[in-house]
């Protein structure tokens, strides 16, 4: 037996919804016909099953309407406040969706799936709430009449008489986990009614006796229950498809619906859907951009934003071309994609315009082969058509004064030739002035040239000469055909101007999308990134924006803000933030928070959101445009790729840091741990061998080894000198106490101490008499001339001298200590700065490598520089500065001169 | 420290009394009367610096403070509240036994009695002539510089704040003025000193205050 074969789409779809399963809560819907059937009172009994079993169970909003019998369900089951939400001068009770989130419980209830929140709240509708709910993981129980289903409305309008407002896409129902009908034969509803035990806020008294007619009831009770049918049937389906048992239908059939820009066109939306559902096929909602569709009212341009949405709920591909022929492109892409059938709206033309331009369904069908189409009427409301046709681009004057000048031209060379050559020929200069005009300029101006060449031709040229009667009824034929000539060309040219338009345009958008790719490609951080999007942004949308992006820890930053933006409150951040972890659009001109001041794009990388882009502008509605909103979220796309690109850069630079930083840890843990470790082991053993074999020893031996005792124990203490040193130079705690002193002062205090180790060095000081004196702090100052000068005396050969010597400078001292050693290795000279630098070719055991970096602490504490340069003739020479700052000393007093007297004669 | 000190003047003319607290050593300071006070800053139970101060209240005995390194502001607050001398650690047996040497003998002359000429590092100071020579040449001091270096001398070999010495020389009104300390110290050195940048007597105690070289 061959195993029944599954298609990748299908196993592909199943995969997608298992995962999006896993982890998400699971929704229970309860269905009804109409209010009044116990959908509250069932849910609210299985809750408290549930509740009883030990769930934690949460009651998120539930209405009951003052029925005791209801409102006794809710005893023992734990209730969250509702939001009030404050709405010009009405305060509305909503469902709290941030309090849910926070509790997480299992279960939430939350009754009328269908209500609108008020304004201001984060969703449009309480589904999308219920939709966030889910994706966090809680499961919810929620109720739902038959009518607010959004594909059955106009069915339901039709049956009741009674327009239903608030509605929820299909998909939202049909992706249910479970659904269970609350059913009531309508006399049973009806005795309830009378007993007033129900509760139907939605219309006026009139209403709702008409809603509850039996014939409606009934008519609502079967529509439920069908629809209530079908969805088992889809589960049926479901099992067979997932059990691989071969379905007995054929498959691969593919609808194609034309959504135009006009209201009518939902209609068009929710028949296709209706198609698509009883075919089990994919459908694809496609608009067709002409030239004239940017001269669409906002009116238009919003109920084409609606219709592609409402497709896109509904389940649809939506898909937006762009062309002048309509019917072409949509045959074109209906070959393309294997599409079987197309839904198209009925002509609303009238007849006879129909008839001379052709209509839409006319081409469809002449050029639609094998592809059926549907053609469904989009009844006509009883509002009477407000748009005109895109008018063509009214002509400049100086295109009226072209086709002046050249029908006079024509006239005049007409004169010229009329003596010797035949009327027709003046007739063909005619024709050719027309055919000049028309095919320079727009339709009026053709026209013109057109019907006054006719009647100049006619008036001077056509018997009887200077008068407009025509003896000779052939030249109306002449007249005719340059009319129709004219017009024709002029047609012509204007739609290859437009098409060249078109393709400007396109291009234009290429280019622009072309030019921020190149120049994200060349950011090299985010600061850049930020510069180069909002330049674009600035010059495509004339829009601002801020981009957010997440810091360390996760939290959304704006980066590099432009000051004073209002759109950067925490109102704006909160909505960012929404969008940054749904990943999904919202603010203004979404559906979603459209309270917001800004429209914020999630940046999705490949591997997740990295960012949101806030974007302003003046002109929010040019977004609802599909191309507008296309080539918005394409640039996004750009600026997402790039902020990905710089981020993982970061990191990978982090990272490299990290491992080097490690690598430095681990070298100076080695190196540290060797330099303290040689002198204590030559003190310990040399002190271990003096107690047990002292007496033994040579006088010699024991003073030797007492000296090396000596000598190890000093190379310590100046190690841990210089590592308390470099803690306090880095932890920050150097504290610089500043006095006005000579610097002789600390040359002096450093070279007494350092008699010992500069003995092969002669230092010789040279400071001009001259020389203010210097704010500084004589310890340190001390610390940074023994550092320079052990250094020297280290990395120098002996008898080499070292020179210090000071001048002033603008504003500073500048101190010098020069040695004729080897020099620095060339690229070295700001790197001994470096903590734990040593020199490539230093023998261990010389020192860590922290004196110089100690010298730089202790200058830059004092507020100058340190640097080393090559000294000119060989050798080393350091500088370091000290500013001549804060407030100078008082004078010191003048001490008269005055001999000395004997204390006592 | 204490076991050190015991091993270093073990040898020695002196008697050692030991004491590991301040309350200890306050008490062995009353009660044996030591003749010198070797007081290390690092107290398990008191400040060093108070300990000073309170044994000054009643007592001249020459105290020499043991301290560490970068802990100049206690130093300063010690020998102001009293103390002699001081020592940083680590320091050689040499060099305690000299500090301990001058301290005492300071002791034993009474203030403003002490010798009347001083001699050492080239030079010679006659305070009772108010002369000044280096080498076998006089050299013309200032009143100020005469004043200050006398002041160093008569504390020859101890350390002296520039509290104290600015009090001596120019009055309790400049005793914030060690820049006016520093100035004469330079022209003193450049009068005095064989090789000023490098001195070898007139010597510079970091952040401290200044000695005179008595050895």
């Amino acid at each position: 037996m061959t195993e029944p074969r599954r298609s990748p789409e299908e196993l592909l779809a199943r995969i997608r919804e298992e995962e999006a399963r896993a982890g998400r809560g699971r929704l229970k819907v309860f269905f009804g016909a109409n209010p009044g059937v116990g959908k509250t009172f069932a849910m609210l009994e299985e809750a408290r099953a549930r509740r009883f079993e030990g769930m934690d169970v949460v009651v998120g909003v539930v209405e009951t309407h003052g029925r005791g019998e209801t409102a006794a369900l809710l005893v023992n089951l734990e209730v969250l406040p509702r939001r009030e939400v404050p709405y010009r001068g009405v305060t509305f009770h909503e469902f709290d969706l941030d309090a849910a989130l926070a509790r997480k419980p299992t279960l939430v209830l939350v009754d009328e799936l269908a209500h609108t929140n008020a304004p201001g709240s984060r969703h449009e509708k309480r589904w999308q709430d219920v939709e966030e709910l889910l994706a966090a993981g809680i499961s919810v129980y929620t109720t739902l009449n038959v009518q607010h289903l959004e594909s059955l409305n106009d069915v339901v309008a039709q049956i009741t008489g009674i327009q239903v407002r608030e509605t929820i896409p299909d998909n939202v129902f049909d992706a249910a986990d479970e659904v269970e009908l609350a059913d009531l034969t309508p006399d049973d509803l009806l005795t309830r009614l009378r007993q007033g035990k129900v509760y139907f806020a939605e219309q006026a008294e009139r209403a709702r006796e008409q809603f509850f007619r039996k014939g409606n009831l009934i008519a609502l009770r079967e529509l439920a229950l069908r629809r209530v049918a079908e969805r088992v049937d889809a589960q049926m389906r479901g099992y067979m498809v997932e059990h691989g048992i071969r379905e007995t239908w054929p498959v691969g059939e593919r609808l194609l619906v034309c959504v135009g820009a006009n209201p009518e066109s939902a209609r068009l939306v929710r028949a296709g859907q209706r198609i698509a559902a009883t075919l089990r096929c994919e459908w694809i909602a496609l608009h067709v951009e002409t030239p004239g569709t940017a001269s669409l009212t906002h009116a238009d341009r919003a109920a084409l934003v609606e219709n592609l949405q409402l497709a896109d709920e509904f389940g649809a591909r939506t898909v937006t071309l762009q062309g002048r022929n309509i019917a072409e492109e949509v045959l074109a892409y209906a070959r393309a994609n294997n599409v079987t059938r197309i839904v198209v709206g009925k002509p609303t033309r009238q007849r006879w315009v129909a008839w001379v331009l052709g209509s839409l369904v006319d081409r469809l069908v002449r050029g639609s082969g094998d592809v059926d189409v549907y053609v469904i009427s989009g009844e006509v409301e009883d509002r009477p058509r407000r748009r005109p046709a895109p008018r063509p681009p009214r002509s400049p004057l100086w295109e009226y004064g072209f086709a002046l000048g050249i029908v006079t031209i024509a006239t005049g060379i007409g004169w010229l030739i009329f003596r010797q050559l035949s009327l027709t020929d003046v007739a063909m200069v005619y024709l050719l002035g027309a055919v000049v005009v028309a095919s320079w300029t727009g339709r009026g101006p053709s026209l013109l040239a057109a019907l006054l060449s006719i009647a100049l031709f006619d008036f001077l040229f056509v018997t009887p000469i200077f008068r407009f009667a025509v003896a000779d009824l052939r030249y109306l034929l002449t007249f005719g055909t340059m009319l129709a000539v004219a017009l024709l060309i002029s047609g012509f040219t204007l739609r290859i101007r437009e098409q060249a338009e078109m393709a400007r345009e396109r291009e234009r958008r290429t280019a622009t999308l072309y030019a921020l790719s190149r120049d994200l490609a060349d950011t090299r951080n985010r600061r850049e990134i930020v510069e180069v999007a909002r330049r674009h942004l600035a010059e495509t949308f004339s829009s601002t924006m801020q981009l957010l992006a997440p810091d360390e820890v996760g939290n959304l930053q704006v980066l590099e803000p432009v000051a004073a933006d209002p759109a950067l409150d925490d109102k704006e951040k909160s909505v960012a933030d929404w969008v940054y972890r749904r990943g999904e659009l919202a603010g203004v001109g979404t559906q979603t928070l459209p309270g917001a001041r800004a429209m914020h794009l999630p940046l999705i990388g490949t591997a997740g959101p990295v960012g949101v882009l806030m974007v302003r502008s003046p002109d929010i509605s040019r977004f609802e445009l599909p191309a507008q909103r296309h080539l918005l979220e394409t640039f996004a796309g750009l600026v997402g790729g790039a902020l990905e690109r710089v981020t993982l850069a970061e990191r990978t630079q982090q990272a490299r840091l990290e491992v080097e930083a490690e690598r430095l840890r681990t070298s100076l843990l080695s190196s540290l741990s060797h330099d303290l470790r040689t002198p204590l082991g030559v003190i310990t053993g040399a002190a271990s061998s003096l107690r047990d074999r002292g007496d033994q020893m040579s006088p010699a031996a024991r003073v030797e080894l007492l000296d090396s005792v000596l000598q190890e124990s000093d190379r310590m203490n100046r190690l841990i000198r210089n590592l308390l040193e470099m803690i306090r130079v880095e932890t920050g705690s150097l504290e610089v106490q500043k006095e006005w002193q000579p610097l002789e002062d600390a040359v002096g205090v450093a070279l007494l101490r350092l008699d010992e180790q500069m003995k092969d060095h002669p230092v010789t000081v040279a400071l001009p008499p001259d020389l203010p004196l210097v704010p500084l702090d004589a310890v340190l100052m001390e610390e940074v001339f023994i550092n320079l000068l052990e250094n020297a005396a280290k990395y120098t050969p002996a008898g080499t001298p070292v020179e210090i010597t000071a001048q002033p400078i603008p504003g500073a001292v500048q101190v010098t200590v020069a040695d004729r050693g080897p020099g620095l290795p060339p690229g070295e000279e700001s790197r001994i700065f470096e903590k734990f630098y040593r020199a490539p070719d230093a023998e261990p055991g010389k020192g860590v490598g922290l004196g110089l970096t100690i010298c730089r602490g202790i200058i830059t504490a004092h507020g100058g520089r340190i640097w080393a340069e090559p000294r000119p003739g060989g050798g080393t020479q350091f500088h370091f500065t000290l500013p001549l700052s804060g407030p100078a000393p008082p004078p010191i007093p003048v001490e008269p001169v005055e001999p000395l007297e004997p204390e006592a004669a | 420290m204490r076991r050190f000190l015991r091993a270093a003047l073990g040898g020695t003319e002196y008697d050692l009394v030991e004491a590991s607290t301040a309350r200890e050593g306050l008490a062995q300071a009353a009660g044996r009367n030591p003749d010198l006070i070797l007081l290390d800053l690092g107290l398990p139970d008191a400040d060093g610096i108070d300990v000073a101060r309170q044994i000054r209240e009643w007592s001249r005995t020459p105290i020499i403070v043991l301290s560490a390194r970068g802990q100049e502001r206690d130093k300063i607050a010690a020998l102001d509240a009293g103390a002699d001398d001081y020592l940083t650690k680590p320091f050689g047996v040499g060099e305690l036994l000299a500090r301990m040497r001058v301290a005492l003998r300071h002791a034993q002359t009474p203030e403003g009695d002490g010798q009347p000429v001083f001699e050492g590092g080239g030079i010679r100071v006659d305070l009772a002539r108010r002369q000044v020579f280096r080498g076998e040449e006089e050299v013309h001091l200032t009143p100020l510089e005469y004043k200050l270096l006398a002041c160093l001398v008569r504390h020859a070999g101890m350390v002296l704040t520039h509290r104290q010495l600015l009090k001596e020389v120019w009055g309790i009104n400049a005793i914030t003025q060690t820049h006016y300390l520093r100035v004469y110290m330079t022209q003193l050195r450049h009068k005095l000193e064989a090789d000023p940048t490098q001195p070898r007597l007139l010597l510079t105690e970091p952040g401290v205050g200044y000695r005179l070289r008595a050895e």
